[in-house]
């Protein structure tokens, strides 16, 4: 009793960071991770519950209190072994996983006070395994023989292929872009997630025995059935929500106006904040207004800010408490500069003489009743018209599916929104021997989302080949 | 690998490439294309497949030299390896026996209408072909074009070869003759598929165009190839690349397509890039 009233006086171990003005100004890693000390600390903080609500809040069921243990003995290899066993990507998780909803969120410690910081410690051990290079290998069981083709390499993607292929078989991602790793590749942007881990994720697994055959858009070469007609036993898609979403308002199409795809694309997958050193140009707004409010709105704005941007507005139809980005990346974007223009939606974009976009005609909102998600509905006052100057916009209001694998796959049951429907804990759809999981099947999601479902699936079709 | 394995200059600056991919070989149909990369720190561009040889695994390109990128493609010669090369993209040319059809090809967009004729003949279309250049020396793919056309018609800008003219005069001149013609495929710049789209449109000619914006992914992910086609807008990549030109908002292709022309001038150091067209 006494251990745990003075675990309870330690407090939360804060995370340093880059400051906001320096940060700002370069695509360098915003927080800069735990010392060992630091991480020994917080770790102590941890009371070992012997009914660990943690584990519960989270999607793929790591063993929380086991890993933390680890750390507080200095075993930091271990701990990230630990995690390992049901998590393949920490050092991914432990950046953008929404802890605050998960985990943190049911920790007991944070009923009176602040939660462990499991995500900063699974951050910490990811990078400290990785940064020390000692990175096991598991052995792999006796090959099945069976084949497991995996239709894109996002987090679900990577996640199912690690599974299958510890479980003996041959697994062959096929990804449509010239490099692995979906949303975490091409989406999310450098300062907020580096991409030298996602490369290092990818390069184990390869390692592990995965193949990956990147330039391969199934549906347009290959369809679904020539893979199962090459002979491959199972088939999962894990392609993601990518398909922009405009506001079909008009002048939407004036140039310097981008979907949060393609301008987070342009920076992150291609590199165009190197520009010219990498090939692909990319629109360097001074005043620039991103429409939305969630995490890839935040993403955009800072990527405007970090290139150069004098202004960068986030407009958003809802007020501050709606927004469905996460508390942190708000905070963050807030210290750096990003200002927010709430209760506001752009109705037109207004051009100048080049096609080129100057205005953003936008109208004051006020909220209404609940709509279906539980929030109140945002409704336009009247007559509340004005133009904030932009020369450059990020449209960020979503993505949907992505019709080329549901086209031109015959038989495969898609919804009313053309997600892919699957039997809930499996990821069967209704053909056999096809698999899905993460946004394509969810609708846009989250990583760890994303990874559960991949696992599930795995068992799902490691059992379907032993019955097959 | 996508190994070059020939690669043959047209003319000064339009160049004819084959390239090392059999499984976009198997697949490929006429109207489609492929995105490549030359380096890892390169662009994707789009550009037509030409050609395939199924048997040997290979695919043709044809480009002309518009920018830093088709200038670093230029540079690369037999035996070099691209980055990255993906497809078959897009959706194929919709081929059936149209009657009379007529293929037109403008500089380097002779290289796109090319394998369309040839498809088209193949499907028992009379084929009447018009092809034009600025200038005689850089008229490429006349006897390609000649072995697929019924007809072959040859406009230049300066009259040093065959018809002084535009293409758009000639394909009047064919209309104006009494010809029935039942549909029209032109594939060159963009001001020139505007006026041939003006030229059909008072005869109800249906007239085919295929469509070059910029483009990032072209599996359509990230809209970047927006085009507008009956007042809606369409991603060029995969619900194209061909449209109707009677609906193309022609204009807002070019603006869109010299987004970044500043940047590209910048990068390139000199004074050609691709926002004229193609
Ligand atoms: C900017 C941004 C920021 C985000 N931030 C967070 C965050 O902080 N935390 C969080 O938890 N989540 C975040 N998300 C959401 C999260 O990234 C996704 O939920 C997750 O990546 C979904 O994983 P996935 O494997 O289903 O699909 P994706 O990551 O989308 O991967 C799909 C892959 O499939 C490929 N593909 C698609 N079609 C084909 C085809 N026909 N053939 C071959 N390959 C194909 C695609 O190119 C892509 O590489 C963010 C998303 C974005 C866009
Ligand atoms: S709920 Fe909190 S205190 Fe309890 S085991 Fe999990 S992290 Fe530790
Ligand atoms: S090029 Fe990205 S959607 Fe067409």
């Amino acid at each position: 009793m006494e251990d745990k009233k003075k675990k309870i006086k330690i407090p939360r171990q804060s995370m340093r960071e880059q400051d906001p003005q320096v940060r700002s100004k370069n695509f360098d890693e915003v927080p800069l991770g735990y010392t060992e000390e630091e991480a020994i600390l917080e770790a102590s903080r941890c009371l070992h519950c012997k009914k660990p609500f943690c584990v519960a809040g989270c999607p793929v069921d790591i063993d929380i209190p086991g890993f933390i243990r680890l750390i507080s003995e200095k075993d930091f290899i271990g701990a990230a072994r630990k995690i390992k066993e049901t998590n393949s990507l920490p050092a991914v998780c432990g950046r953008v996983c929404p802890q605050e909803n998960q985990c943190e969120e049911v920790c007991v410690l944070g009923k009176k006070g602040d939660p462990v910081a499991i995500g900063r410690l699974e951050r910490f051990v990811a990078d400290y395994e990785r940064t020390a290079g000692d990175i096991l290998i598991p052995e792999i069981s006796l090959k099945t023989g069976k084949r497991i083709a995996v239709v894109g390499s996002g987090p679900a993607g990577l996640t199912i292929a690690g599974d299958l292929v510890k479980l003996g078989h041959d697994v062959t991602i096929f990804e449509g872009l010239h490099k692995a790793g979906g949303v975490l590749i091409y989406g999310i942007p450098e300062f907020r997630l580096p991409k030298d881990i996602v490369d290092a994720e990818v390069e184990y697994l390869e390692k592990l025995g995965a193949e990956i055959v990147t330039n391969t858009v199934v549906g347009r070469g290959k369809t679904v059935d020539d893979l199962l007609e090459e002979g491959y036993d199972a088939v999962f898609l894990g392609v993601g929500a990518g398909a922009p979403v405009f506001m079909n308002i008009p002048g939407e199409n004036l140039s310097g106006i981008y979907s949060a795809n393609e301008y987070l694309t342009r920076s992150n997958l291609m590199k165009a904040y190197r520009f010219p050193e990498y090939d692909t140009p990319i629109a360097r707004g001074k005043n620039v207004g991103v429409i939305g409010g969630g995490n890839v709105t935040m993403d955009s704005a800072r990527t405007a800010l970090r290139l150069g941007a004098e202004n960068v507005y986030v407009i958003y139809r809802r007020t501050e408490v709606e927004m469905p980005a996460r508390i942190e990346e708000v905070h963050h974007a807030k210290e750096e500069g990003v200002q927010f223009k709430l209760l506001t939606n752009p109705v037109e974009y207004i051009g100048d003489d080049n096609g080129w976009v100057k205005g953003a005609k936008c109208i004051r909102m006020e909220l209404g009743e609940p709509d279906d998600s539980g929030r109140r509905r945002p409704v336009p006052i009247k007559d509340s018209e004005f133009v904030i100057d932009v020369d450059m916009v990020v449209v960020a209001i979503g993505t949907m599916a992505n019709p080329v694998i549901p086209v031109t796959t015959p038989g495969l049951e898609t919804n009313r929104r053309g997600y892919i429907v699957t039997k809930d804990e499996t990821g069967e759809t209704s053909r056999e021997g096809i698999y899905a999981g993460g946004d394509i099947v969810t609708g846009s999601a989250t990583v760890i989302l994303a990874m559960g479902a991949a696992k599930k699936a795995a068992r799902a079709i490691d059992e379907y080949l032993k019955n097959k | 690998m996508n190994e070059i394995i020939n690669r043959v200059f047209l003319s000064e600056n339009v160049i004819r490439m084959v390239v090392s991919a059999p499984e976009i070989a198997a697949k490929r149909k006429a109207g489609q294309f492929v995105v490549l990369m030359t380096d890892e720190k390169g662009e994707r561009i789009p550009l037509t497949i030409v050609e395939d040889d199924k048997k040997k695994g290979t695919i043709t390109i044809i480009f002309q030299i518009v920018g830093k990128t088709t200038t670093d493609l230029a540079g690369m010669k037999e035996g070099d390896s691209l980055f990255s090369v993906v497809g078959p993209l897009g959706h194929p040319t919709e081929i059936e026996n149209f009657g009379t059809s007529v293929c037109i090809g403008g500089g380097v967009g002779i290289g796109v209408v090319y394998p369309i004729a040839a498809a088209l003949r193949e499907t028992g279309n009379e084929v009447i072909s018009i092809i034009g250049a600025r200038t005689k020396d850089i008229l490429i793919l006349e006897e390609e074009m000649r072995s697929v056309s019924d007809e072959l018609l040859v406009a230049t800008d300066d009259g040093s070869y065959g018809y002084h003219g535009f293409v758009s005069d000639v394909l009047k001149n064919v209309i104006d003759s009494g010809k029935t013609i039942d549909r029209v495929f032109a594939v060159g710049p963009v001001p020139m598929m505007r006026v041939l789209a003006e030229v059909t449109r008072p005869f109800h000619i249906k007239t085919i165009v295929s469509l070059n914006p910029i483009m990032v992914d072209a599996t359509g992910m990230c809209g970047a190839c927006r085009v507008s086609v009956g007042g809606e807008t369409k991603l060029a990549c995969v619900d194209g690349p061909e449209f109707d030109g009677h609906e193309v908002d022609f204009d807002l292709l070019m603006t869109r397509l010299r987004m970044y022309c500043d940047q590209e001038k910048a990068a390139m150091d000199a004074s050609r890039c691709r926002c004229n067209g193609r």
